[in-house]
C-alpha cells in the first residue's frame, strides 16, 4: 500500500517490499529506541496502528526522503535536496486534498492498486512547483 | 470540506434503493447489497475521514467508537450519534441516531417491512473501521421506519489486530 514518487527511477516490485521493509523497521527501532516510552517495547514486537513512533524523514549526503504514513496505511514518500526543511504539513496536504480528492474518489481507483491519473499527476507537479521544489 | 444540498443527497440514496429492490425483488438480498456497498464506501470514505480530521491514532474501541459518532456522522451527515449501552468487556455499543437524514421523506410499505432501509451506513462503518484493523460486526436493531422510537446500530468489536508483517522473509 505504498504511493510513490519515482520521478527518477522506476521501481519495480521488489524495490517496494524492500521499501516496505525499510519503513516498517525504521517505526520498529525508533519505537525500541524510544526514551520517553516507560513501557520499553521489544524491538519488532507487535504495534497497533498509530502506536510507537511515526519516523518522519532521512537524510543522506545527497538527498533527504519524507516519509508519511496515514492509519490506514498509506505511505507517502517524497524525496528532496537535502537542504530542505520539513515537509509534513505538505505530505499531509497532499494526502487531504490532492490524494484523497483525486484518487480516492475516482472511480477507476482500486484501493490497494497502482494507479497512474493524469489530474493527480498534474496537480502534484503543479503544487510541487509552487513549493519551488520542481522546475 | 464540499457541502452538497442534504435533499438531492436524500432523494439519490432513495432512488438506489427503489432501484435495488427492482434488482433483486427480495428484501433480504437488498439489505446484503447495501451493506456491501457501505462496505466498498467505507473503505474509501475511511482516508477522507482521517486525512481531513488528521486523526492520527485511537487508543482503543471505545475511542474509535465516539470518533465514528461525533466526528464521523458529523462530517458525512450532518449529523451525530450517541454511544450507549456498552457491555462489560468493552467490545460491544450502541450508536444511537435520533437524526437521519437518509430516512427524511420515507415511509416502508406494508410489502418491504423487513428492509433495512439505512443497511448501507453499516457496511460504511465496517469498511472503514476494517482499514484501521478493526473488525466489527455492525447491524441495525432499532428503525424509526419500523416503527421504533430511534435508529439504533450495534456495533461488535471482533478483532483488533497489530499490524503484521506482510511478506515472508524468503520472498
Amino acid at each position: 500500500m505504498a504511493m510513490l514518487s519515482g520521478w527518477h527511477r522506476r521501481m519495480c516490485e521488489e524495490d517496494f517490499k524492500l521499501m516496505f521493509g525499510l519503513f516498517w523497521s525504521m517505526r520498529a527501532l525508533a519505537t525500541a529506541l524510544d526514551p520517553k516510552n516507560p513501557t520499553k517495547q521489544q524491538m519488532g514486537a507487535p504495534m497497533r496502528i498509530g502506536d510507537g513512533c511515526s519516523f518522519n524523514s532521512f537524510r543522506t549526503s545527497s538527498y533527504k526522503l519524507h516519509f508519511l504514513e496515514s492509519p490506514s496505511g498509506l505511505k507517502f514518500v517524497l524525496t528532496t535536496d537535502p537542504s530542505v526543511g520539513s515537509m509534513s504539513e505538505q505530505l499531509q496536504y497532499i494526502y487531504a486534498s490532492l490524494f484523497v480528492e483525486l484518487v480516492v474518489k475516482n472511480p477507476l481507483y482500486t484501493p490497494g492498486e497502482p494507479f497512474l491519473f493524469e489530474p493527480f499527476s498534474a496537480a502534484l507537479n503543479k503544487y510541487m512547483r509552487t513549493l519551488g521544489l520542481l522546475s | 470540506m464540499e457541502t452538497i444540498s442534504a435533499e438531492i443527497f436524500t432523494l439519490t440514496y432513495g432512488s438506489m434503493v427503489r432501484q435495488l429492490i427492482a434488482d433483486y425483488e427480495d428484501v433480504e438480498e437488498v439489505n446484503k447489497q447495501l451493506d456491501k456497498m457501505g462496505f466498498s464506501i467505507g473503505q474509501r470514505l475511511i482516508d477522507e475521514f482521517l486525512a481531513k480530521s488528521k486523526t492520527q491514532r485511537c487508543s482503543d474501541f471505545r475511542e474509535a467508537a465516539e470518533k465514528v459518532a461525533k466526528v464521523g456522522f458529523r462530517m458525512f451527515l450532518n449529523t451525530t450519534a450517541a454511544v450507549t449501552n456498552w457491555n462489560a468487556e468493552g467490545t460491544e455499543c450502541s450508536l444511537i441516531l435520533e437524526d437521519n437524514p437518509l430516512t427524511d421523506f420515507v415511509e416502508l410499505p406494508e410489502a418491504l417491512s423487513q428492509l433495512k432501509y439505512s443497511n448501507l451506513l453499516c457496511g460504511v462503518i465496517r469498511g472503514a473501521l476494517e482499514m484501521v484493523n478493526m473488525d466489527v460486526e455492525c447491524t441495525f436493531v432499532r428503525d424509526v421506519l419500523q416503527g421504533d422510537d430511534v435508529y439504533e446500530m450495534r456495533l461488535k468489536l471482533l478483532s483488533s489486530s497489530p499490524e503484521t508483517y506482510p511478506f515472508k522473509d524468503d520472498d
